[in-house]
C-alpha cells in the first residue's frame, strides 16, 4: 500500500484485494456487541470537507471512531476558508495541531493530489471525493458489495471480480464515482460497460478500459450488476438532455427493465438517489437493490483503508490484542 | 558618442563578423573592424540577432503591481533579449482609453530597459459589448496600432466585424484571443484524453478553431487584416494555412510553451502548467512547430503572464492562468526549432524580431543588422546548456513551467539603441 489513497487507478490488483479482505475482517467487528478496535488509539484523523457531504463524512467518522482514532471534523462553511484562507494554509494549520491523516473532500479535481504531493504537509491523505475526478473509497465499497453478492462473502476472500460484467448508467461526464469504478473494476478483472446519452460521456472516454453504449436495454441482459449514477436535474438546463421524462424513459431503471437483467444480477446506486429520475421506487426498494448494504460496507472499507494506511504492520482484527497498547 | 565593437559575432547565425555600434546606431558590419575608441565585447562565435520584439506581453501595471510592473517586466524583457514589447490591455483599469495607454507608454519610456508599445482594448472594459475609443488611442502619444481584448475573446461577430472595419481608417490591426466563450465555460485544460481522466473541465480545440475560422472570413469580407493571438491547435494551423492561400490578410503567433509542452503535464495538477489557451497534445505541438517553420504561423510571442506565488500555490481550479515567458522564450525556441533543424537563426530573427515588428508597426525595431540601422541587438550564447532557475529571474513573478528543466542558449548581451541593457547576462 502507498502512503496516500488518491485515486483508484493507483491501486494494484493485490492492493485492492487486500483492502477488500481487510474490510471483511472489519465487517465482523460490526457484528460484535462492542464495535470498536484499539488500532488507531492516539492517532488523530481530520475530516476536511470543503464540499457538502453528509453520508461520506459520517461514514468516515464512524470508521475512524470504530478504530479508536481521535476525530476532528472540519467543514468549510463558517471556517476560515470562507474568509479566503487557502487550502495550503488550512492544511498546514491542521497539521500543526498534530494530525496523522487528512480525509479530504473538495470540489476541485486534484485538490487531494496537490495536498499529498506539494510538500505542504506530511500527513497521510485520503481522497473522499474530488471534483469530477476520483472517489476511491466509493469504488472500493462498490467492489466489496459486488464481490460479496456475486462471488460470496467467504468464497470471495482473496479473489477479484474476474469476468463479472458491470454496467454503469448515467452522468459519466460529471461523475467521480464512474471514473473510480472504471479504474478499480478494470484492475479487478471485471468487464465494465458505460451507458449514457452521448452528451454525458467525456470526450476521450474511448481510451478508458471499458465499453461504451448509448442503449441501456441491450446492455441489461448482459449485466451482473447495474450501477445507476445520480443525474442532477440542473444538467437539463445545460442541454445535456431535453427533459427529465425523456431521460428516465431512455436511461432510467424501472421494474420492466429490471426484469431483463439476469436473476442473480444486482442493482447498485452510490446515493443519493433521485427516485423517479434514474431509478423508480419499485427498483430502489427491491431485494436486488444494494443501496443500504453499500452504506454499511462503506464503513468497513473506510476502516480497512485507514487501518492499512495508518496502522502500519500491526495486525488488524483476527489477531488483535485489545488489551495491549501500541 | 560611445562606441562598442562586438567582435566575432555570427550575425543571424552566419560567418563571424565584427559589428561596430556608434551611439544609437550600427556604424559598420564587417571583418577586422577597428576597435579604436570602442569598448570591445568578444562575441567569440556567439549569435547576434536583432533585438527581439514581443507582440504579446502582460506587464500588469497599472493595477497588479504585485505580479509585475513596467519596470520589472522590461528588465525581464531585456534579460531575455527583447528591445520592444507590446503590453496587453487587460490591466486595472483596462487600457481602453488614451489616458491609460499613455500612462503605460510613459512608464516604458522611463524604464530605459526596453521600448514599451501599449496595446489598446478593442471594447470598453474588455466586455465585448461596445467599441473602445480606438482612434483616440491611436492618436495619443502612445500611438496604438494593435488592439486586443486578450484574456477575453471579441466573441460577438458584429463587434468583431466593426472593429476590423474601423481600424482600417488608421492602419490598425485587431489581435484576437480566439476562444468561443460558451464552449469554454468552466474550462480548465485541453479537452481530450487527459481531461477525461483528470476530471477537469475541457477547453476544446474547436472553441479556438471556430473563432479563427469566423475571423479570417470576416477579415476577408471587410478587407481588413486580423492577427490571431497564441494559436494553439493543429486545426487552427490548417485554417490559417487555408486563409493565407486564399489571400486573406491574416497573421498568427505561437507561444514558446505551446511549442514545447503538452497537456500530459497537467497530470501533476500543478497549476504552473495552467495557461490559456491550454497546453495541447503532442500532435498539436508538432503541427505548431511545422507551421512556424513554413511561415503559416508568422511569429513567436511570449504571452508573458506573471502571477504572484499564491495564485499558483493552490489547487488547480483556484489557480490563475498564465506563465512568465520573456526570460526563457529564446531558449525554448532554440530547443524546439533551431536544435531540431526546423529553423536557422535567420529564421529566428524573422519570427521573433522582423515579423512581430512589422505586424505591430514598431518603428526602429525588427531592422536588419547592418550599417545605419538602430543598434537594437541581442547576443546569444547558443552553445550554453543550463537548468532554468526562476530565482534568477528579473521578473517579479516566478510562475515558469520550466523550473529545473535543461534548456539550451542564453542571452548574454542586449543593446537598446546602442545602450547596453544586459551585459554578460547581468542587467545594467
Amino acid at each position: 500500500m502507498q502512503r496516500h489513497l488518491i485515486s483508484a487507478a493507483d491501486l494494484t490488483r493485490d492492493d485492492a484485494v487486500l483492502i477488500l479482505d481487510t474490510a471483511e475482517e472489519m465487517a465482523r467487528v460490526a457484528d460484535r456487541p462492542i464495535k470498536k478496535l484499539p488500532t488507531l488509539r492516539g492517532r488523530t484523523v481530520v475530516n476536511l470537507f470543503f464540499e457538502d457531504s453528509t453520508r461520506t463524512r459520517i461514514s468516515f467518522e464512524a470508521a475512524e471512531k470504530r478504530l479508536s482514532a481521535d476525530v476532528i471534523n472540519f467543514t468549510a462553511k463558517g471556517s476560515s476558508v470562507s474568509k479566503g484562507e487557502s487550502l495550503k494554509d488550512t492544511a498546514q494549520t491542521l497539521e500543526a495541531m498534530g494530525v496523522d491523516a487528512v480525509v479530504i473532500r473538495h470540489s476541485a479535481s486534484g485538490a487531494p493530489y496537490r495536498l499529498a504531493t506539494s510538500g505542504w504537509i506530511d500527513a497521510a491523505v485520503v481522497n473522499a471525493g474530488d471534483g469530477t475526478h476520483q472517489h476511491p473509497t466509493q469504488a472500493l465499497l462498490d467492489a466489496f458489495t459486488m464481490r460479496r453478492r456475486l462471488v460470496g462473502r467467504d468464497a470471495g476472500l482473496g479473489k477479484d471480480l474476474d469476468g463479472r460484467r458491470i454496467t454503469l448508467v448515467g452522468d459519466i461526464l460529471h461523475s467521480r464515482v464512474a471514473r473510480s469504478n472504471v479504474d478499480l473494476l478494470h484492475t479487478l478483472g471485471a468487464e465494465v460497460t458505460l451507458v449514457a446519452p452521448p452528451t454525458l460521456l467525456p470526450v476521450g472516454v474511448e481510451t478508458w478500459p471499458c465499453e461504451v453504449s448509448y442503449d441501456l436495454d441491450s446492455t441489461l441482459p448482459k449485466s451482473d450488476a447495474v450501477m445507476l449514477l445520480r443525474v442532477q436535474r440542473e444538467r437539463m438546463n445545460a442541454a445535456f438532455f431535453p427533459t427529465e421524462r425523456e431521460y428516465s424513459r431512455r436511461y432510467g431503471l424501472d421494474g420492466d427493465r429490471m426484469a431483463k437483467m439476469p436473476d442473480h444480477a444486482i442493482v447498485m446506486h452510490p446515493g443519493p438517489m433521485v427516485r423517479g429520475m434514474e431509478i423508480t421506487a419499485e427498483v430502489a426498494d427491491s431485494d436486488r437493490c444494494t443501496v443500504v448494504e453499500q452504506v454499511t460496507n462503506g464503513v468497513s472499507i473506510r476502516m480497512a483503508v485507514l487501518y492499512l494506511l495508518l496502522g502500519g504492520n500491526e495486525p488488524a482484527v483476527s489477531h488483535a490484542r485489545p488489551t495491549e497498547e501500541k | 558618442m560611445s562606441k562598442t565593437l562586438i567582435r566575432g559575432a555570427k550575425v543571424l547565425g552566419g560567418e563571424p563578423q565584427d559589428v561596430l555600434i556608434d551611439g544609437a546606431v550600427v556604424e559598420a558590419v564587417g571583418r577586422n573592424l577597428s576597435a579604436e575608441g570602442a569598448e570591445v565585447v568578444e562575441a567569440d562565435g556567439k549569435v547576434l540577432l536583432p533585438g527581439l520584439v514581443d507582440l504579446h506581453t502582460h506587464l500588469r501595471e497599472p493595477g497588479r503591481e504585485d505580479s509585475e510592473t513596467v519596470l520589472t517586466g522590461t528588465r525581464a524583457a531585456a534579460s531575455g533579449g527583447y528591445t520592444n514589447v507590446f503590453a496587453m490591455a487587460n490591466t486595472f483599469p483596462v487600457a481602453d482609453t488614451a489616458g491609460v495607454v499613455e500612462q503605460v507608454w510613459r512608464l516604458g519610456q522611463e524604464s530605459g530597459y526596453c521600448d514599451v508599445q501599449p496595446i489598446g482594448a478593442v471594447t470598453v472594459g474588455l466586455e465585448g459589448a461596445k467599441l473602445a475609443e480606438l482612434g483616440a488611442m491611436h492618436e495619443s502619444a502612445a500611438g496604438v496600432t494593435v488592439f486586443s481584448d486578450d484574456g477575453k475573446c471579441v466573441h460577438d461577430a458584429v463587434i468583431m466585424r466593426r472593429a476590423l472595419e474601423y481600424v482600417k481608417a488608421f492602419g490598425g490591426v485587431v489581435a484576437q484571443h480566439a476562444q468561443e466563450p460558451r464552449l469554454t465555460e468552466g474550462a480548465q485544460m485541453n479537452e481530450g484524453v487527459v481531461s477525461a481522466e483528470l476530471g477537469l473541465g475541457g477547453w476544446p480545440a474547436v472553441a479556438e478553431e471556430s473563432i479563427v475560422a469566423r475571423d479570417v472570413l470576416l477579415a476577408e469580407h471587410v478587407g481588413s487584416r486580423v492577427h490571431i493571438c497564441h494559436l494553439s491547435t493543429a486545426g487552427s494551423v490548417e485554417i490559417v494555412r487555408w486563409a493565407k492561400s486564399r489571400g486573406i490578410d491574416v497573421t498568427a503567433e505561437v507561444t514558446p510553451h505551446h511549442l514545447l509542452l503538452t497537456d500530459e503535464l497537467v497530470r501533476s495538477y500543478d497549476p504552473v502548467f495552467k495557461v490559456n489557451p491550454p497546453l495541447r497534445t503532442e500532435r498539436d505541438v508538432m503541427a505548431l512547430r511545422e507551421a512556424l517553420a513554413d511561415g503559416t504561423i508568422d511569429i513567436v510571442a511570449t504571452d508573458h503572464a506573471p502571477h504572484p506565488h499564491e495564485d499558483k500555490d493552490c489547487e488547480w481550479a483556484a489557480a490563475a492562468m498564465g506563465m512568465v515567458g520573456l526570460e526563457t522564450a529564446l531558449s525554448v525556441v532554440q530547443a524546439t526549432m533551431v536544435d531540431t533543424g526546423l529553423l536557422d537563426w535567420a529564421g529566428v530573427a524573422d519570427r521573433m524580431s522582423f515579423k512581430p515588428a512589422q505586424i505591430g508597426q514598431a518603428t526602429g525595431h525588427g531592422r536588419p543588422v547592418s550599417a545605419g540601422e538602430p543598434a537594437n541587438l541581442t547576443l546569444v550564447d547558443a552553445a550554453y546548456r543550463g537548468q532554468v532557475d526562476p530565482a534568477g529571474f528579473a521578473s517579479r513573478s516566478r510562475n515558469t513551467p520550466y523550473e529545473g528543466r535543461e534548456l539550451p542558449g542564453r542571452v548574454t548581451h542586449t543593446w537598446l539603441r546602442g545602450k547596453a541593457t544586459l551585459v554578460d547576462g547581468k542587467l545594467t
